[in-house]
């Protein structure tokens, strides 16, 4: 009986133990989202309107600059420090275009009362820290001492328009801009043996009407196996996050986020 | 006739297999040693950073001339000796980069210091030139540990790569050593004493 007491006492303090440790857990990023877009207000701190037109102000830029601005909203980053995890959250995101790393991650801390700017690699010659910096203190900064968080993020990332104009000239991506190769050689592959296995049968049926017959189905599913091969390449590669295409300027990012990457640059500031 | 054959088959096979093995784990390892390297490339360049940083702010207070020389000696003097610190990229020990930490922490102390100092300056900090330095110096900073960090989690996967268990075998074989981490620099767990009073 003592013996259970001591082994139930010893649970317990590692219990508590355990559990003290987690609420010092840092912030922890959410997964890089399905349908991705440019404004990701996880408090819902924006009412409906002020949403919607921040983010296909955002998504318009993005269409015509491949530039792409994200602004996410959060409680608190639980004590880490607002642009180290920005950084590592554009980079788990991947904003921005991979090779120009063109992604800028604005993040807002309602209740640490912080907003950072994050700024990708390639993006960090414009827009640099004192940039940011001036961004925030002079533009954003004194909207949000008046309440005012739409109206500080709106004329921040005009502010942050104004600074990168003209940079990165780009163009929408479509759904067929990395074509898998693999993928083809492998339909190629079936074809082939497909192709083999007709004039087999076609050589071992021997004439006849029946060997004919099954010359022609075998003919018939080869193109329908084609087809669905097809078929199923270009769903595959419309869910490798492209989702949301061709839903217009508010469907959110024409292809998705980039898989851009963020070193660390960028500025923070409170209020 | 047949009976030697079917042995020397098997050996054959599980030869092939263990060198394709071997091949893989080889391959494998080197494309993690390459990675680290890189991040750690990456670290050297955000120091390259916060030195060329620092050089511009010393440049600027130079021209004050009645400005303190001593402290701005030190600094000068701990940013040569911290960039003549290099590793070669081949060389990653414990040591050298001990070496190279104590060089970086101590540039970054006695420049801490001189910014100290500016609180006897209230005309130099008002400038824009100063605060665009305190944005550039927090933004420095965080490359800093954003670098720092991705290079000990690219070692991270190289060291479990390597030090697993069959893998550690091949790994003395083909001469992978166990790469250095990044440790925190002594002291850091204190609140840095850099701190700028504006209002």
């Amino acid at each position: 009986m003592q013996y259970l007491k001591s082994i139930v006492s010893k649970i317990s303090i590692v219990l508590v133990i355990f559990s003290v440790h987690c609420s010092y857990a840092q912030f922890e990023i959410p997964p890089k989202p399905e349908f991705q877009t440019s404004v990701y207000d996880y408090i819902n701190l924006l009412n409906a309107s002020e949403k919607s037109t921040l983010e296909q102000n955002l998504v318009r830029y993005s269409d015509t600059t491949s530039t792409q601005i994200v602004v996410a909203i959060i409680n608190s980053t639980e004590g880490e420090y607002i642009n180290y995890l920005g950084a590592q959250w554009g980079e788990k995101w991947g904003i921005g275009q991979e090779k120009e790393d063109n992604g800028v991650l604005i993040l807002l801390a309602k209740n640490d009362r912080k907003i950072g700017i994050n700024t990708g690699k390639g993006v960090e010659h414009l827009l640099t820290d004192a940039m940011s910096k001036r961004i925030i203190d002079r533009e954003i900064i004194p909207y949000f001492k008046r309440g005012d968080y739409y109206g500080g993020l709106n004329r921040g990332t005009e502010a942050i328009f104004e600074v990168l104009n003209g940079e990165y000239q780009g163009t929408r991506q479509s759904n067929t801009t990395d074509f898998p190769i693999e993928l083809f050689i492998i339909m190629l592959i079936v074809f082939i043996i497909l192709i083999i296995a007709i004039s087999k049968s076609r050589r071992g049926g021997g004439g006849g009407n029946r060997g004919n017959r099954s010359d022609r189905r075998s003919l018939l599913e080869a193109i329908i196996l084609s087809n669905m091969g097809r078929g199923s390449y270009s769903r595959g590669s419309s869910s490798g996050g492209f989702g949301g295409f061709g839903g217009g300027s508010s469907g959110g990012f024409g292809g998705g986020f980039g898989g851009g990457s963020f070193g660390g640059g960028g500025a923070s500031g409170g209020w | 006739m047949k009976k030697w054959l079917i042995p020397v088959i098997v050996i054959a096979v599980i030869a092939f297999g263990i060198y394709q093995w071997a091949v893989g784990f080889n391959n494998t390892a080197v494309e993690y040693e390459a990675d680290a390297k890189t991040a750690w490339s990456n670290v050297e360049s955000t120091y390259q950073r916060r030195s060329d940083l620092y050089s511009t702010v010393i440049k600027t207070v130079q021209g004050a001339a009645d400005f303190e020389r001593t402290t701005l000696n030190e600094v000068i003097e701990a940013r040569s000796k911290a960039t003549s610190v290099n590793i070669n990229i081949d060389d990653l020990t414990p040591e050298n980069l001990e070496k190279f930490q104590q060089a970086q922490s101590q540039l970054k102390g006695s420049f801490s210091r001189l910014i100290a100092t500016f609180e006897r300056y209230p005309d130099l900090k008002a400038t824009q030139q100063f605060r665009d330095f305190q944005a550039q110096q927090e933004g420095t900073e965080n490359r800093i540990n954003v670098a720092r960090d991705r290079y000990n989690e690219a070692v991270n996967i190289y060291d479990k790569h390597t030090t697993k268990f069959p893998g550690k075998l091949l790994a003395g074989l083909f001469g992978f050593e166990e790469m250095p981490r990044y440790q925190a620099e002594p002291g850091s767990e204190k609140v840095p004493d850099v701190n700028f009073k504006f209002n």
